[in-house]
């Protein structure tokens, strides 16, 4: 079993394993596309279903995400883990990607189907909370300089924001909303047909496998920040000891 | 397709694709920088290192 907390093994996995995540990705993006375009169109919404092959599979990645970074969280303040805040930092700026690729869609989706890019019901406020709550990570993160303080305010900032992660979901059924309720992810199985339903889920693997290449990546990189602020660290101490010394010599 | 929302489609489609070279781009870029920086501060570690080894001598 490799060691996952040693930032080297850790490296030494990702390198790995990157590539073929990498590939895994785009193959499932081309076969996604593709299904989605071959699909035929709803009868009721038209071609207008093809948005839900991006809005749906962003929506799940935006809470998803969230639900990473909370495991995260309790891996800085619990257990200590010394990666878990690397995964924190690193995840935030995907999340908001993704959640801004859900709004932004469903918005785009909703203006011929609803006759609105906005309404002000549950799902949509609580998926924009969920924006800003990462938008909030993302600057607490920038605003504290020392990264161990920063990692813990951002790791408590992320368990306080989890509470949204359940409205999100439930938001459908706890209220009367213009968005529609669950029709994939719930108890009685789906209730889309299987010609809309399989573009939908090689979508998701799609975004899935796009999540986790960018995610091994942008960790790599904060290990990568880390490294660099240690060999300035040193540079500055070994430079401190040679200033006395070439002082003495010259004099 | 001739439907009559074809711009809302092209629009989700292009705000998607475009939302997803900004975060691979983010990651590669930042990478990229992050190795030069790392190379140019193992240099001046190295530098350091290598005059007070000279100094000794």
């Amino acid at each position: 079993m490799v060691n996952l907390a040693n930032p080297t093994a850790f490296v030494e996995l990702s390198r790995r394993v990157l590539p073929w995540l990498a590939a895994a990705t785009a193959a499932l993006f081309v076969a996604g596309l593709w299904l989605s375009f071959a699909a035929p169109p709803d009868y009721q919404q038209g071609e207008t279903v093809k948005i839900m092959y991006l809005h749906v599979p962003a929506a799940w990645m935006a809470t998803f995400v969230y639900a990473v970074m909370t495991g995260a969280a309790l891996g800085t303040l619990v257990w200590r883990h010394p990666l878990a805040d690397a995964a924190q930092k690193a995840a935030a700026p995907l999340g908001a990607g993704f959640t801004f690729i859900c709004l932004a869609t469903g918005s785009l989706w909703g203006k011929p189907m609803w006759g609105t890019y906005w309404v002000w019901d549950a799902r949509l406020t609580s998926v924009l909370v969920l924006f800003i709550l990462y938008l909030g990570i993302i600057a607490l993160w920038r605003a504290i300089d020392d990264p161990g303080r920063a990692a813990k305010a951002a790791a408590i900032l992320t368990l306080v924001g989890a509470v949204d992660l359940p409205i999100i979901k439930f938001s459908v059924d706890w209220w009367n909303t213009l968005h529609q309720p669950a029709s994939v992810l719930r108890l009685g199985g789906p209730t889309i047909a299987p010609e809309l339903l399989w573009p939908l889920i090689v979508m998701a693997l799609a975004f899935t496998c796009l999540f986790l290449t960018l995610h091994l990546m942008a960790i790599r990189n904060e290990i990568l920040r880390r490294r660099i602020a240690r060999v300035t660290m040193l540079a500055a101490v070994e430079g401190d000891r040679l200033a006395p010394r070439l002082a003495t010599g010259g004099a | 397709m001739g439907d009559p929302h074809i711009g809302f489609i092209i629009a989700a489609y292009a705000v998607a694709a475009a939302t997803i070279a900004a975060m691979i781009a983010w990651v590669v870029l930042d990478s990229r920088r992050l190795t030069a920086e790392l190379n140019r501060a193992t240099r001046a570690l190295d530098g350091a290192r290598g005059e007070i080894g000279a100094e000794r001598r």
